[in-house]
């Protein structure tokens, strides 16, 4: 155990997390932080082992390995779940209940008494626009509507940590904007949210933090707040490019590659560009142009997953 | 403890509006009109020639025993079809993961499932049994020998299938566990008539088939003691049936039964505390 698992600062630690199912790992090695107050964006293809690290966070499946806490309580602890709050990719339950029941019964399940339930329920209710189908039994609800139940099911018991499994996923546009709107609420409410999401555009105006989840394993962490982390995508051209400034450029540059008298790599700063043009001049090549861009969160993803990610 | 009981009263509400049941139900109303007919039709019979009260009372009890077996069978089957699909198909389905996210055990979850269904399970019992049981003394003036005995191990048995349904639904899907359970339930039914085989054959071979499938499955021992309770002590050695006892259950088979209840619901209890979801 690391001395960051007992920061109350750090709501959910994981360290080496890891899921196999017979011989097919779906979770290679999961190491995160996230922070207090933070709507933390959790990001990869399909089967790169998403829904399993949030099911591993929640107790539903049993880690193969590795050690992971929530609130600084291990994931076997009931008691803290009264403090989590949860909306599965595919939110189902019995149909023959009317949403207020529904609502209802989950926060029961939470503890919360009758007389706050008979208050709080139309109020979740309303924040996630089902006031007027309150009363109709889910049955006839379309998929975004039972998004929508799912979520008030979720934050009911206004709970400290909120994990959501594609929560857009069915919901036309505005739809979306609502739940962007809750999601912002209960941070401000001082929860801590965590976001397993395909959309990347809703990630990026959403997301204070996001982990690049490849095979697995996260394989980058971006902090959308600052933009410190953010890359910066380099495109050079130039000549006489020899071994002493492809080696050296490794110091500040990932991703390198030259042919054709292109030479492309991305860097984490601004600051570097001064250090690393020097550097190609001064080693011999012949740069004829040099120009850099910020990586935008999809193109970050494309370059980390590979084209054909399976989005 | 407050968590199971509100799951314990979702799961009673949601086994409640399974169409299995009521047809069930309806079912068990068609086979009592039946029943009923045949009954008076008995009756009216004894009526047109002299005959020993004697004789009647046997005859007209032994026809209460084919409403009881039939009562029994109707609830075993009800009991298996209602309740596979309550982790089974919870579980397939991802219903179970907004509950078992919730601060509630998960023997919370389960012990609440169970103890919905046993709350449905006794009331159809009580009221098949009992509206069977109304039928034949209406008609005939006969009642069972210890009504109250005969209700508890028929309660009892439907209880076993539940459990193993419980234990199955924590392995197999919805239709799996269904196949697997009416399967140890026939294996159940053809050990008690093994068991009643060898009573005329006294082949020792059989009587261990017999009491094999009976350790394997209970329920059907359970049946045939609730029969040998109910009926007239001279019934047993008439004919040859299910409902006619040439080998009587001991108490310690009722006994068996319970710890094998018990260790089927603690293991059900163990495979879904392990099990991912």
């Amino acid at each position: 155990m690391t001395a960051s698992m007992i920061d109350p600062s750090v709501v959910i630690e994981t360290a080496g997390l890891r899921k196999v199912y017979g011989t097919r790992v779906a979770v290679q090695d999961l190491t995160l932080q996230v922070a207090r107050g933070e709507i933390f964006g959790f990001l990869g293809p399909n089967g790169a082992g998403k829904s399993t690290s949030v099911k591993m966070l929640l107790g539903l499946v049993r880690p193969t390995a590795g050690d992971a806490r929530v609130l600084g309580r291990p994931l076997s602890n009931v008691d803290v779940r009264r403090l989590i709050g949860f909306l599965p990719e595919e939110f189902r339950f019995y149909d023959w209940l009317s949403a207020v029941e529904l609502v209802r019964f989950h926060g029961r399940l939470c503890g919360m008494t009758a007389e706050r339930l008979r208050t709080r329920v139309p109020e979740v209710l309303g924040r996630v626009g089902l006031a007027d189908h309150a009363s109709q039994r889910v049955r006839g609800f379309s998929k975004g509507m039972m998004q929508r139940v799912g979520l008030a099911q979720a934050i009911v018991h206004e709970p400290e940590v909120l994990f959501l499994d594609e929560p857009t996923s069915g919901l036309d546009p505005m739809g979306r904007r609502m739940v962007r709107d809750v999601l912002r609420a209960e941070r401000e409410r001082g929860a801590t949210v965590f976001l397993n999401s395909h959309f990347l555009s809703e990630v990026e105006v959403t997301c204070d933090r996001v982990a690049f989840l490849k095979d697995g394993a996260v394989v980058m962490t971006k902090d959308l707040r600052t933009h410190q982390n953010d890359a910066i995508r380099v495109v050079v051209h130039a000549k006489d490019v020899g071994p002493l400034a492809m080696s050296g450029l490794e110091q500040w540059a990932q991703n390198v590659d030259y042919g054709g008298g292109e030479l492309t790599f991305t860097v984490s700063s601004q600051d570097q560009l001064p250090d690393v043009l020097r550097h190609l001049v001064t080693s011999g090549a012949a740069v004829s142009r040099f120009t850099a861009e910020e990586v935008s969160l999809e193109d970050a993803f494309v370059r980390i997953m590979g084209r054909d990610a399976g989005l | 403890m407050n968590s199971l009981l509100v799951i314990a009263g979702m799961t009673l509400r949601e086994a409640a509006r399974r169409r299995i049941l009521w047809t069930a139900l309806g079912a068990a109303l068609m086979l009592l009109a039946v029943f009923a007919v045949a009954l008076r039709l008995q009756v009216l019979e004894f009526q047109t020639r002299p005959m020993s009260p004697f004789v009647r009372y046997q005859v007209e009890s032994g026809m209460l025993m084919v409403g009881l077996y039939t009562c029994d069978l109707l609830a075993v089957v009800m009991t298996i079809l209602t309740s596979i699909d309550t982790l089974a198909g919870e579980m397939s389905s991802g219903t179970i993961h907004a509950i078992a996210t919730k601060p509630v055990g998960r023997w919370q979850i389960m012990a609440g499932k169970f103890l919905g269904f046993v709350a449905m399970v006794t009331v159809y019992v009580a009221l098949t049994f009992a509206a069977t049981a109304g039928v034949a003394y209406w008609v005939t003036g006969v009642v069972p020998a210890h009504p109250l005995h005969g209700l508890v191990l028929i309660t009892f048995e439907c209880f076993i299938a539940l459990s193993l349904t419980f234990l199955c639904g924590t392995w197999f899907s919805t239709l799996t566990n269904g196949v697997v359970v009416l399967g140890l339930q026939g294996l159940a039914f053809m050990g008690g008539w093994l068991e009643q085989v060898s009573g005329f054959s006294q082949s020792a071979y059989v009587v261990k088939v017999g009491v094999i499938s009976s350790l394997i499955m209970p329920s059907e021992s359970l049946w045939r003691r609730a029969a040998y309770e109910m009926q007239t002590p001279l019934a047993g050695s008439l004919s040859f049936s299910p409902f006619a006892n040439v080998s009587i259950p001991s108490l310690s088979a009722v006994g068996y039964a319970a710890v094998y209840l018990c260790a089927i619901v603690a293991l059900a209890v163990y495979r879904f505390q392990r099990r991912d979801l």
